[in-house]
């Protein structure tokens, strides 16, 4: 299997990203210690929850102080997502149930995008499993770094206040690939902020997801109007 | 933060995930409900950008926080990888926040 080179690289490039993202785990380890959470809460968040955007979501919510059931909305919507990944994954990544129990935990943006990158059944199978365990390791050794830092420094000091946003808008803009997602993530930042001094923290999140309408439309349907 | 949020989340989110690759597996949804499915990044996402960047509890603000994210924001537009746009954010919004 090593001496296929093509193999060989995507392995690297699947262990590299692995090791971006623990130290992208680390600001969160900082930021779920500054929004309340014990270093056991935010390493059973990792180990268990294992989805960034959601446990980034409700340390969010929880850190400004909205309520456990708005902060769990959020981040359970997001989660949602993973289904739709483990949709686009099932044919790939057939065997024992017990294999694809564990396949399941690992089913996250990483290890999905890795794997449909990739154009041949082999290749894809290796990216998924090497992203998703790499990203698994790396991000708990992160997280558990992050929150025993976190616990140490001031965090609005060093501007870690300000990761959150900015590692949000770097998982967004790869999202924003078409008209829709635009519009979809315009409507949620203007719902969201129009909704933000009016009812409970965590709740405007949650109303944001009103842009997904923009799903409705058939695209195939607008293109052949626009053709005909 | 309270271990039963903790509990309760871990249980979802492995709940979606087997619900895609193991329950629904290959079976299709209705083509609406997967578009509108793949659209809840982009909203959800960019709803808590402003909000971590524009609030303070109930209170809309600008502070040296909005001044991170634009910087973090032109980073990810110019490709810059994912760590470094954290870095450039949390390090404009900090020198900022000193200057200020």
């Amino acid at each position: 299997m090593l001496r296929d080179p093509r193999m060989r690289q995507v392995i690297s490039a699947c262990i590299t990203l692995g090791f971006a993202v623990g130290v992208f785990a680390i600001s969160f380890g900082v930021s779920a210690v500054s929004a309340g959470a014990s270093v056991a809460q935010a390493c059973a968040m990792s180990l268990l929850v294992f989805t960034g955007a959601s446990q980034f979501s409700l340390v969010s919510v929880i850190g400004s102080g909205g309520t456990p059931a708005s902060a769990f909305g959020g981040a359970a919507l997001l989660a949602a997502r993973n289904g739709v990944y483990g949709l686009a994954m099932a044919p790939h990544l057939q065997g024992s149930l017990g294999k694809r129990l564990v396949a399941a935990q690992l089913t996250i943006d990483e290890s999905t995008a890795m794997a449909v990158a990739q154009d041949d059944p082999a290749h894809r199978r290796a990216a998924f499993w090497v992203t998703g365990l790499s990203v698994y390791l790396f991000w708990n050794v992160g997280t558990f770094i992050g929150a025993e830092l976190g616990t140490a420094i001031d965090p609005m000091k060093y501007g870690l206040d300000a990761a959150f946003p900015a590692a949000f808008v770097a998982i967004l803009f790869p999202v924003l690939k078409d008209r829709v997602s635009r519009w979809a993530a315009i409507t949620g930042a203007v719902v969201c902020l129009a909704l933000i001094p009016f009812v409970p923290v965590g709740i405007p999140i949650l109303a944001a997801t009103v842009g997904v309408l923009f799903g409705i439309p058939d695209p195939v349907d607008d293109a052949s109007k626009v053709a005909a | 933060m309270s271990w039963t949020l903790v509990f309760v989340l871990a249980g979802t989110a492995y709940f979606f995930k087997v619900l895609g690759l193991v329950v629904v597996g290959d079976r299709t949804l209705p083509p609406m409900l997967s578009r509108c499915l793949a659209l809840i990044p982009a909203a959800l996402l960019a709803a808590i950008v402003v909000k971590d960047t524009f609030s303070m509890g109930r209170h809309l603000v600008i502070d040296a926080r909005a001044a991170g994210v634009a910087a973090a924001a032109l980073a990810a537009w110019r490709k810059v990888p994912l760590i470094g746009v954290i870095v450039i954010g949390a390090a404009v919004t900090a020198v900022v926040r000193a200057v200020g």
